[in-house]
């Protein structure tokens, strides 16, 4: 299988995250679920990844994988995944659990069943940072929790922070995992979905949250969702999976007004937008995403792809590699000649939808 | 594809048939304890709207979760009995109809929900649950209920071999297909779809709302389409209405709206919408969450949030009222004038 190739924007400064040749399956009565095959990308510190897919298409599971979330009894992880230099992949629970919360942190997209209900607030937080704080007293770590969750925007954080989990509307509930997962300062933080289960005027501010916290703490962001507009708004740079692989890579700028992947041309041009001819029909993708545990051949996404197999092209064969194309730092896993996309680009997707 | 071909039938020739479907201060308060005392207290969900739906008309109800619309969709359906106002369809009230009454009523007005994992019988094959309206109501079709039945699966766009298999066969775009073969099998003049796409993913979605379209368009069928989403309302709605807390604060043409939104709420809610394009534009940061229903505010109930909040707020409740252009209403003392969405 050919090797990934790595999005390295600037290999002067070193990522605080690697992740080489990820692979992630599970076994499962119906058969062998590869639920990640071959992933590769880095993240700086300050910067924001934005990683876009389907269900299915293995965002959160390379989320959990980073974290060493998986139980190792019943998914196999090979590649490596570097935080700061360490490798999480194989590495002991405890040294794990050690990273965890200090070193890295996740945020998820349903605060209610993140959060215990039986615990106010403020003591689950002052417990996330006790954890890795050994020799902080009681008082110490209540105070650093009111003080978080003031950071995140809690009115009246001393008495919100006697409160319970089901006294939060959703919004201020995000906040608090948001605060629960900055306690110790991560230098990397996961957030899987963070403002799909809210509304648009509460998700407009949890992103304004998050991109404050990340200019004053400097953390390097992974941020998974479905949601094209979200990751425009807040990410740096975007990774498009399609069944457990990267079809497309680069930052914002290429990825979302210049794509060169057939998938993401797909993605952009189903999107309904605020703007444009209301009218026009929406360009949906034929099919639907297909099964983990029977990854079509070739390209994965050649079964639904509108210019598959043009000239006999090798789609059906050949698992495309992830090549650089013309502009730096963007990548592209297709076997379309790089000329053909950029022309078809212009000529069918680049007025539809959002893509507009 | 030209304009004129697609674009929504202008409001001056509805006007002139009479509405399917009107409104009239409709209200829903759902009782519950709260205090100390167990003191009984009500969650308005839905406190007195309006509006009317004409024939072949779609019409966009949206607003944040808890804002009553999806309470609104089921009251229309008449699976939630309104605790007030009036509810009259084809002419004929039925605001109070009885179980046995609905019967036929559900004939001419059906619902789409938005979970297609729960809203299907796993036991049953599909061929089962798109025929059961048929069956329920004593219906024999032409060439029979199977012919129909995989008629109904054809229009949908699935293959209508599928007949014997179970809904988890499917996968959720396709089990929405189904539920809307469901929804179409008496022929309605009506169907309320809550939420119909906001559980599938975007490239499912942009299939099912192109589907709701060529039926609308095909069938003729009128919509009350409620969604969270505002792009996905906008490519499937005529007419749209606001709703805040249980009450609409404006309601008009699509494009009056998403352009020009006069209510301050609209336009901060159009202006929250993260957009793939949307880079240079000024965003209306609202402060705080929705209040809740047990208590909202007095007077306008968006005035603890809105940046225009004067005295008279607080004190007067705005009513729904035209500003002269094309059948639009707002309720706000202080209507933006010049309120470009972007």
């Amino acid at each position: 299988m050919a090797a990934a190739v790595v999005p390295e924007q600037r290999p002067e400064s070193d990522p605080y995250l690697r992740v080489r040749d990820l692979r992630v399956w599970f076994d499962t009565e119906d058969g062998v679920v590869q639920a990640v095959d071959g992933l590769s990308f880095a993240v700086q510190r300050g910067r924001t990844l934005g990683i876009v897919g389907e269900s299915g298409s293995g965002k959160s599971v390379t989320g959990l994988a980073v974290l060493g979330l998986h139980n190792a009894k019943r998914t196999h992880i090979e590649g490596e995944i570097l935080v700061g230099g360490r490798n999480v992949v194989g590495m002991r629970e405890e040294e794990v659990s050690r990273l965890r919360g200090r070193d890295m942190a996740m945020i998820f997209q349903d605060p209610l069943s993140a959060l215990h209900p039986y615990y106010t607030v403020g003591r689950q937080i002052a417990e996330a940072y006790r954890v890795h704080h050994p020799r902080a007293g009681r008082r110490q770590a209540w105070e650093r929790a009111v003080e978080m969750l003031a950071r995140v925007g809690i009115p009246q954080p001393a008495r919100r922070a006697r409160q319970y989990p089901h006294e939060f509307s959703g919004g201020m509930r995000q906040r608090v995992m948001i605060a629960m997962a900055l306690v110790n300062n991560p230098d990397l933080l996961i957030a899987d979905e963070p403002t799909t289960a809210l509304d648009v005027t509460v998700q407009a501010q949890i992103l304004d949250l998050l991109a404050d916290l990340q200019a004053e703490f400097h953390s390097a962001i992974i941020l998974i969702t479905h949601d094209l507009g979200v990751v425009s708004q807040v990410a740096d740079d975007v990774l498009v999976m399609y069944a457990g692989r990267c079809v497309e890579h680069g930052s914002v700028e290429q990825v979302l007004r210049r794509p060169q992947h057939p998938y993401t041309w797909g993605l952009l041009s189903s999107v309904p937008s605020l703007h444009g001819d209301a009218d026009a029909d929406l360009l949906p993708i034929p099919g639907n995403p297909p099964s983990l545990i029977r990854v079509p051949s070739g390209c994965a996404f050649h079964p639904r792809c509108r210019y598959a197999l043009r000239d006999g092209g090798p789609c059906d064969r050949e698992v495309p590699a992830l090549l650089p194309v013309a502009e730096p730092g963007h990548g592209v896993a297709c076997h379309l000649p790089p000329d053909d996309r950029v022309a078809i680009y212009r000529r069918d997707v680049a007025s539809v939808g959002v893509a507009r | 594809m030209t304009a004129a071909h697609t674009s929504p039938a202008p409001s001056a020739t509805g006007a002139a048939q009479a509405p399917l479907l009107t409104v009239e201060g409709l209200t829903k308060h759902f009782p519950v304890r709260s205090g100390a005392f167990g003191r009984k207290a009500f969650v308005r969900a839905v406190d007195g709207i309006d509006f009317e739906v004409r024939p072949g008309e779609t019409l966009g109800l949206v607003g944040e979760s808890g804002c009553g619309k999806s309470t609104t969709g089921r009251l229309i359906a008449r699976l939630l009995e309104p605790t007030g106002g009036r509810i009259t369809f084809e002419g004929r009230d039925i605001t109070h109809l009885r179980r046995r009454e609905l019967r036929p009523l559900r004939q001419q007005l059906q619902i789409i929900f938005q979970d297609p994992y729960a809203s299907l019988n796993p036991r049953h094959t599909v061929g089962k649950i798109v025929a059961m309206p048929l069956v329920v109501n004593g219906i024999d079709p032409p060439g029979g209920v199977k012919r129909r039945v995989q008629e109904l699966l054809e229009i949908v766009g699935l293959n209508p071999e599928h007949y014997n298999r179970y809904p988890h066969e499917f996968s959720g775009g396709q089990r929405q297909r189904i539920g809307i073969a469901r929804a179409l099998a008496l022929r309605p003049k009506l169907i309320v779809a809550d939420e119909p796409v906001s559980a599938l993913d975007v490239s499912i979605q942009a299939q099912i709302v192109n589907l709701l379209r060529d039926l609308q368009r095909d069938l003729g069928l009128a919509f009350v389409f409620i969604a969270h989403d505002l792009a996905v309302v906008r490519h499937f709605c005529q007419r749209v209405a606001v709703m805040y807390l249980g009450k609409i604060v404006e309601i008009g043409d699509r494009d009056d709206i998403y352009t020009r939104p006069r209510h301050p709420y609209t336009r901060a809610l159009l202006s929250a919408v993260p957009e793939v394009t949307g880079s240079a534009r000024e965003r209306i940061r609202l402060v705080g969450d929705v209040p809740t229903p047990l208590d909202p505010p007095s007077g306008c109930r968006f005035r603890t949030r809105c940046w225009k909040a004067q005295d008279v707020c607080a004190t007067q409740e705005p009513p729904l009222t035209s500003l002269g252009t094309g059948g639009r209403l707002v309720a706000c003392h202080f209507p933006e004038v010049n309120g470009e969405a972007q």
